[in-house]
């Protein structure tokens, strides 16, 4: 089945694209399709232990299933805002 | 539970549209609008002593939305008689410019200084939104917490700033 990946970031640098499609199996989980992408794009592998990830907009895991047409987000670690750090 | 709108737009930010919004929601509940209080954050000219030339913000502004959201039903939560809004900006910003602006208002002003601190706390830890800053001597991205908005350690921090 196939997914549509999404770079964020740092990440988006590292994978030198934002919106990637893939193909992953049936009962495929996130961590399945980032070892696709980490196939695909091997800079991006030094995210992996500091990034989180989202499908379909909502937070998720690396053991959460994805199903047909899924968007799986990858995303660095946050830095919204602009107050100084206390 | 009253609603107010987030945003996160490439637009410029300003105050009045939240204060506005927050104060306008509570007109008509429980002992009406007290205090409003507001944050806004700007582009610094330096970070870490580098000259910052300008910054570029990027969001999942759908799971941002969806994170902004949250806030304010943790706020509800903890704070009953409050209400908050925040807006992020994305694109680039020069210095000078808000980034973010958040309205907090309650019946009185201890709770809104309070949800206004935790809302900018929150936005920080689990905001799925990043900061590249461009300096005058290079670029870096700016990363901070890995976000996980069921981290109730991050969550009791915030708090904890909040009611400091």
């Amino acid at each position: 089945m196939r997914v549509t990946v999404l770079c964020f970031a740092r990440l988006r640098d590292l994978a030198g694209l934002h919106e990637w499609s893939c193909d992953v199996a049936d009962r495929a989980t996130v961590r399945d399709v980032w070892r696709a992408l980490a196939e695909a794009r091997p800079d991006v592998g030094i995210m992996r232990d500091t990034m989180s990830c989202a499908v379909n907009s909502e937070f998720a895991t690396m053991d959460t299933q994805v199903g047909p047409g899924d968007e799986v987000a990858f995303l660095p670690p946050v830095s919204g805002g602009a107050a100084p750090h206390p | 539970m009253s609603v107010v709108p987030h945003a996160v737009a490439d637009a410029v930010l300003t105050v009045e549209p939240l204060v506005a919004a927050v104060e306008s929601a509570l007109q008509t509940r429980g002992e009406g609008c007290g205090a409003v209080c507001t944050f806004v954050g700007v582009v610094r000219a330096t970070h870490q002593g580098r000259r910052v030339r300008f910054l570029e913000y990027e969001a999942h502004a759908a799971l941002a939305m969806k994170m902004f959201e949250r806030i304010s039903v943790e706020v509800a939560a903890q704070w009953p008689e409050a209400v908050v809004a925040v807006h992020h900006r994305v694109g680039r910003l020069s210095v000078g410019e808000a980034s973010v602006v958040i309205a907090a208002a309650s019946a009185h002003r201890a709770a809104a200084f309070q949800v206004c601190r935790y809302a900018i706390e929150r936005v920080k830890q689990i905001a799925p939104v990043w900061k590249h800053e461009f300096f005058e001597d290079g670029e870096a991205w700016v990363e901070g917490p890995v976000a996980d908005p069921n981290d109730e350690g991050m969550k009791r921090q915030a708090l904890e700033r909040a009611c400091a």
